[in-house]
Order: structure tokens, then C-alpha cells, then sequence
């Protein structure tokens, strides 16, 4: 067994397809936490928006009433809706009714695993597969060698989580919007003394949040497994939200950590088909073993939002 | 100046005057209580304490009306009639000797995790670990009472079989206590030390119990009749002399649950909560522990060593998630076994342990209706599939919007709390952080 046998461009080209959820998770936590929302319950709505935008397309593609292209749409229109309401819920639940977030959190995970498993044995039953979105052939760039398997022969999501990372970056340190969410995530009085309304905005940065999260179990139920099953996700969600404080709360060292964490993932499996002589437990224990390491030595508190966690309650 | 204004602001912010961590730290909770209350000039009568108890419940309260409300909509959107439905819940729980001794079954494992995770939110410190910490109790208690057990035939030779037995289950317990509680305590630990967020630490830790035992099962701690098939991982069966008890209660002819499988693991679990209830509210070392949960700052001004709490809590959290494992064993599976899913040992008992502990108001005594309460759903949720096709999975939902709604409706006890100060007077800054950080 040599190295060559374990780097292969396919493990390079699987880590940028399994990066894809973590990417629009962990990039709608940061939003959510820049502005001072702890939103734990990432892997509920991941599995929400992976339920519905597969059943959507399920339900279009069975009945034959739209073209592929279409139900597809369809498909992520449904999980980004579906993610959007379940953002606005825990909005008001944490911002509104000011309830403890870590735990509010929890009770929204449970709630989208135990709805989506309940939507998915009354409606479908069986695991069944859907055709999710194509690999995108680039004229020319494809057939390159080792570059063209790892770079241009991904679905339409796979680029669309990478470009979402730089547009992230640049609304949250360039824009007044991104200004007014680390404003009312760093100091909420001073942004509320300067105008700002510190609801809306952390309505806003937690709705964002959710509607990723469901573009997340999107990516994952009709675009990379194409299928749905009872806990789908496996606690991503709650990767992804320890990816944000890997990251340090900026996007892109946020999205170089889900593409290291799916790097290990990508060899986890490569090591499990190679046969080595790893117990295949140890393999899949990894990556979590390696987050908490990475929580360790990275997690710098002082650049963690001050307001993080905080209801903001006006002095009367 | 500074520590003046800490000080008032945590006395004020709950409006439940035992929870002061200052001045009467030293003392019980109880005389911290007197002292506080004398000080303010804020005397609480036999009556409107009561009242408080019962408002603090009030969540609680709310939360289950708002879960039944939104579990009747779902219901009736799934084709099935909402008061049927909760009719065959009831039935299938306690509708008949069997049923409701499974219920409590269920009970003891979600009973034992709760008054852990009770400890760990007394403490600050939000705890999702339970299922992690179950399965590293399991691990360790199945071990010792494995070799405990092999050990035993040499010492019936020594004529005192009986004696030995005891040793077996107690080292047992104790194994599983430990190992849970280190398991916990390595999330406290980083958290004290490392600042690593506990909720994720234990989330992860999770992950890694759910592998570290497929692979022990798959390996070293595998059935040795298994070997060589490819059934379900599993330990050999334990020998009836490191097995806990049945329990059954001296009432009618056959005893009453002497034909079910309820086991001493529920007597035990709520001795437990009796006394960790003492612990918490009657001794120093609990009363400095909800000092660090309610304010971290002020428990440091007045002496305290937070760090050293925050392991604390977490080490006696993880311990009872622990005994929940291991008791699980002991008393009802007599092996230890899984089918390879992360909740396939345990039952999702880690998480429904912390619906619990919330809806029995964070008390140890609150948890043990709590418990019972949650398995009877879980047992009635299994009636309600068989009878009328509703998927069981209803059940995690409903526990996840009961969590939400707990939670959430705390701010009207805040408000509540807030008014009768102002009464008083105005104290600044009352917008105490109940983050988690």
C-alpha cells in the first residue's frame, strides 16, 4: 500500500463534493453567530430542507408533471423555504422570547430529525433514490488529466457552495449590511444607539442561516446521495457549527476547515476501500477526533462575537 | 463598586432567592437564603414561596400544552384522529401492569441521564453527552462484571458466594459511575482549561463512544459463541450473579411486576435524585456549583474555583449518564449490545434525558415524574404506531418542540421575576447574560 495508492485525484475530487454541505451550513453559521445568534440546530434544518426538496423532486419526477431540470429547481426552492421558516422559528424563539440558545438549539435538531423522519416513513416509506443534478461537462476542461477529475467534474452545487464563499466574505467585511450584523454581534448597545435594529438584523442573519442549512440537506438528499434516509445528515450540522469556531468566525478560514474536515473524511473512505489494515472504527472516529483537537488549538476567544449567545435587552 | 453591582444583579436576576451565590456561599443555600433576603429587606412568606415553586413550574406547564397542541395538528395532518391517537398513547402505557412496567423500563435509563444533566445546567454547563457518557459507563460496567463474573467460580469455592455477588454488581456500578464521569469530565476539562465549547466537545465525544464501541463489540469484548458470525455485536451474557435484580412490589398474588422485566435500576435512580436533590440545595458543594452556573464572574469574586466547578459538574453529569449504561446492562439487556446505529445501545436515552431534566424545572425530584412521563410516550408512541400506523419517530419531534417551548416560555418567569423588583427598586444592568459561554 503505498501513498499513491491512498492521495488519488478521485480523494481529492470526493473532498470538494463532500465539503459542499459544510460549506452552505457553516457559512449560514457564521452569519447567524457574526451577529451574535448561536444557531444549534443546524442539523434539523439540514434534514428538513434534505426531506422536502427530495420529496419535492421525488413527487415531480414519479408524476412526470415538469421536465428533470425543473423539478430540480423545484427541489431546492422547497429547501431553501423550508430552511427559511425554520431559521424565522428559532429566530423568534432566540431573539424574541430571548430562550437560552444552546439548548433552544438542541429541541430544533430534534424537532427536524424527528419531523423528517415521521414525513419520510408516511410519505415515501423506503428509501428510494431520485436523479439529482449532473455533473457539469466543461468543454475541454474535463477531459484535462488528474486536474479535470478534481476541479471540473462536479455538479451544479459543488461550485455554487465554493462561490458563495468569497460573496460571503465580502458582504460581511464590505458591505453595510455586513457591517451592521458584526456591529449588533460585537456591541449590541452602541449599534442600537447608532440605529440599528438588533432584532431585525439577527432575524435576518438567522433566517440566512437557515435557508443554508436547507440548501445544505439539499446538496446532500438531491445532489451528491441523491436519496433520502432517517437521519441522513449524521450530525453535520453539528460539525458545521464547530467548523464556525475552527474558522474563527470568517469565512473563508471557515470554509478551509470543512475543506480539511472532508479531506479526512474523503480519506477515511479511500482507507476502507483500499482494504488497510485500520479498524474501519477508528476511520470514521477521525474526523470527530480531530475537530476537538482543532477546537483546542484553534479556537481563539477573542475574536468570538461578544454579544454571542446573548439575548440583547434596551436599558431601560 | 464593581463587585457590588455583580453582586445585586445575580440576586435579583431569577427572583428565586436561593440561588444567590454570594455572602451565604458559605453557609447552605438555606441560610444564604435568610441572610440575602434580610439584607434586601425582601422577606418571602410560607405562601408566596409555594407560589414560586409552582410558577417555576409554569414552563413547564406551557410547554406541554403548546407540545399537545402542535402533536394534535400533526396528527390530524397525518390522516389520524388526534384523541384516538393519545388514547392508544395511554393505553399502550400504562393501560395494563405490563405496560406500565415497561414505562417505567424506559424511565430509569432517561431518569438517570436527567438527574445528571440537571447537575451539568445547575452548573452552567449545557451537556449533550449523555449518549456518549452512556455507552463509556456500559462499556466499563459490562467489562467488570464480565471478568468479575469469570472470577467468580473460584470464590464460591471459598464459600461466600453471596458476598461476592454484591461485590460484582456494586464494582459494576461503580466502573460505569467513574467512566462515565471521566468521560464528562474530559468536555469540562476543555472547556475549563481550553475554552473549547462543551456543547461541541460532547456532540463529537458522542461520535466517538458510538465507534469505540461497534469496534469493542466487533473485537475484544465480543460474544465468543458469536465469533465467526456475522450477527449482532454483542457481549457474552452476563452471569445471573452480576445481574441486577427484578423488582417486583409486595401487592396481590403474584406480586405486582413480578411477571415484567422492571428491575432494581429504578429504585436505585431515584434514591439518587432524593440525594443529589439534598446535594444540590442542602450542601455547600452543590450551592457552589449553582453559584457558577448562575454567574461565573461573581462565583469568582467570592472565592470560588470556577474551573474546578465546571469539571465538577460535568464529572457527576457524566457519571449518572454513565449508570444510566450501565444499570441498562445490569438490569435489563444483561449484555451488551447495539445494532451498529448511534442511538442502538442506547435508546436515544442521552437526549431524551435532557428533555427531562427541563421538564422536570432543572430539580432532581422534578425529573423523576418527568422521566416516567417521557416513557410513557415512547412506550405509548409504539402502541399508537402498531394501532394506527403513526410513525413512533412523532415522538422525537414532540420532545424537540417541548424543549423549544420550555426554553422559550422562561422569559415570562424573567419578566415576572423583573416586576417584583422593580417594586423594589430599579437595579441597573439587569439583563443578566444567560448565555452558555
Amino acid at each position: 500500500m503505498g501513498l499513491d495508492e491512498i492521495f488519488t485525484a478521485s480523494v481529492f475530487a470526493s473532498a470538494i463534493r463532500l465539503a459542499t454541505p459544510y460549506i452552505f451550513a457553516a457559512l449560514g453559521e457564521t452569519f447567524a453567530q457574526r451577529s451574535g445568534v448561536l444557531n444549534l440546530g443546524v442539523d434539523g434544518m439540514m434534514l428538513m430542507g434534505a426531506f422536502t426538496g427530495f420529496y419535492a423532486v421525488h413527487v415531480a419526477q414519479v408524476g412526470a408533471v415538469m421536465s428533470e431540470p425543473a423539478s430540480l429547481i423545484l427541489g431546492l426552492a422547497v429547501a431553501l423555504i423550508v430552511g427559511a421558516l425554520m431559521g424565522l422559528a428559532m429566530a423568534f424563539v432566540s431573539v424574541t422570547l430571548k430562550a437560552k440558545q444552546g439548548i433552544s438549539g438542541i429541541g430544533v435538531y430534534l424537532f427536524g430529525l424527528g419531523l423528517s423522519e415521521l414525513l419520510f416513513q408516511e410519505w415515501v416509506g423506503t428509501p428510494k433514490s431520485v436523479s439529482g443534478f449532473p455533473r457539469i461537462e466543461f468543454p475541454l476542461l474535463t477531459d484535462l488529466p488528474i486536474i479535470g477529475e478534481i476541479f471540473f467534474n462536479h455538479n451544479l452545487l459543488v461550485y455554487v457552495a465554493f462561490a458563495l464563499v468569497p460573496i460571503s466574505a465580502y458582504v460581511l467585511n464590505n458591505t453595510t449590511f455586513g457591517l451592521m450584523i458584526r456591529a449588533v454581534g460585537q456591541n449590541p448597545e452602541a449599534a442600537d444607539a447608532m440605529g440599528v435594529n438588533v432584532a431585525r438584523v439577527r432575524y435576518a442573519t438567522t433566517t440566512i442561516g437557515g435557508m443554508l442549512a436547507g440548501l445544505a440537506g439539499a446538496s446532500l438528499s438531491i445532489a451528491l446521495i441523491n436519496l433520502f434516509q432517517q437521519n441522513l445528515t449524521a450530525g453535520q450540522g453539528f460539525i458545521a457549527v464547530a467548523l464556525v469556531y475552527f474558522g474563527g468566525w470568517r469565512p473563508w478560514t471557515v470554509a478551509a476547515g470543512a475543506m480539511l474536515f472532508s479531506f479526512v473524511n474523503a480519506l477515511q473512505l479511500q482507507i476502507k476501500v483500499i482494504g488497510a489494515d485500520i479498524p474501519s472504527e477508528f476511520a470514521v472516529m477521525a474526523p470527530y477526533v480531530i475537530t476537538i483537537i482543532a477546537l483546542v488549538f484553534a479556537t481563539k476567544r477573542h475574536e468570538q462575537p461578544t454579544a454571542l449567545t446573548k439575548p440583547y435587552e434596551r436599558g431601560e | 463598586m464593581k463587585t457590588w453591582h455583580t453582586n445585586r444583579r445575580c440576586q435579583y436576576s431569577w427572583g428565586r432567592a436561593s440561588v444567590s451565590p454570594l455572602r451565604g456561599y458559605r453557609h447552605t443555600g438555606y441560610k444564604g437564603i435568610v441572610i440575602l433576603n434580610k439584607a434586601t429587606g425582601f422577606s418571602q412568606s410560607a405562601l408566596a414561596g409555594r407560589l414560586n415553586r409552582l410558577i417555576d413550574f409554569a414552563p413547564v406547564l406551557i410547554a406541554l400544552l403548546l407540545a399537545l397542541i402542535v402533536a394534535s395538528v400533526l396528527l390530524v395532518a397525518l390522516n389520524a384522529n388526534p384523541l384516538e391517537a393519545y388514547d392508544f398513547m395511554l393505553k399502550g402505557a400504562v393501560g395494563s401492569e405490563n405496560a406500565t412496567a415497561e414505562t417505567l423500563v424506559k424511565a430509569t435509563p432517561i431518569l438517570f441521564v436527567g438527574i445528571g444533566i440537571t447537575i451539568a445546567f445547575r452548573g452552567g454547563m449545557i451537556n449533550i453527552g449523555g449518549e456518549g457518557q452512556m455507552i463509556a459507563g456500559a462499556l466499563a460496567g459490562v467489562t467488570i462484571a464480565l471478568v468479575l463474573g469469570e472470577a467468580r467460580v473460584p470464590a464460591e469455592m471459598a464459600k461466600a458466594p453471596g458476598a461476592f455477588d454484591l461485590i460484582i454488581v456494586a464494582c459494576s456500578l461503580l466502573g460505569g459511575f467513574l467512566v462515565g464521569a471521566l468521560y464528562g469530565g474530559l468536555a469540562g476539562f476543555l472547556k475549563a482549561y481550553f475554552d473549547v465549547n462543551e456543547i461541541l466537545s460532547t456532540i463529537m465525544l458522542n461520535q466517538i463512544a458510538v465507534q469505540m464501541m461497534n469496534f469493542l463489540l466487533n473485537g475484544i469484548l465480543l460474544d465468543p459463541a458469536e465469533a465467526g458470525f456475522n450477527n449482532i455485536p454483542k457481549t457474552a451474557r452476563l452471569v445471573s450473579a452480576a445481574q441486577l435484580p427484578r423488582l417486583s412490589l409486595p401487592i396481590g398474588d403474584p406480586y405486582l411486576f413480578a411477571r415484567t422485566r422492571l428491575h432494581w435500576g429504578l429504585i436505585i435512580a431515584i434514591v439518587l435524585a432524593v440525594v443529589i436533590y439534598i446535594f444540590l440545595w442542602r450542601t455547600s458543594w452543590g450551592y457552589r456549583i449553582r453559584a457558577v452556573g448562575e454567574n461565573q464572574r461573581a462565583s469568582s469574586y467570592a472565592g470560588i474555583n470556577v474551573r474546578r466547578q465546571m469539571m465538577f459538574s460535568m464529572f457527576l453529569a457524566g457519571g449518572f449518564a454513565g449508570l444510566a449504561g450501565v444499570v441498562q446492562v445490569l438490569g435489563l439487556q444483561y449484555r451488551l449490545q447495539t445494532d451498529g446505529s448511534p442511538a442502538g445501545f442506547t435508546g436515544a436515552a442521552g437526549f431524551n434525558g435532557i428533555v427531562a431534566a427541563l421538564f422536570g424545572g432543572l430539580n432532581p425530584i422534578g425529573a423523576i415524574p418527568a422521566a416516567a412521563f417521557f416513557g410513557g410516550l415512547l412506550v405509548g408512541a409504539q402502541k399508537m404506531q402498531r394501532e394506527l400506523g403513526v410513525p413512533a419517530s412523532l415522538i422525537t419531534a414532540v420532545n424537540g418542540l417541548i424543549v423549544v417551548f420550555v426554553v422559550s416560555s422562561e422569559i415570562f418567569i424573567l419578566q415576572r421575576s423583573k416586576r417584583r423588583v422593580s417594586l423594589q427598586e430599579t437595579p441597573e444592568n439587569l439583563d443578566e447574560a444567560q448565555g452558555t459561554s
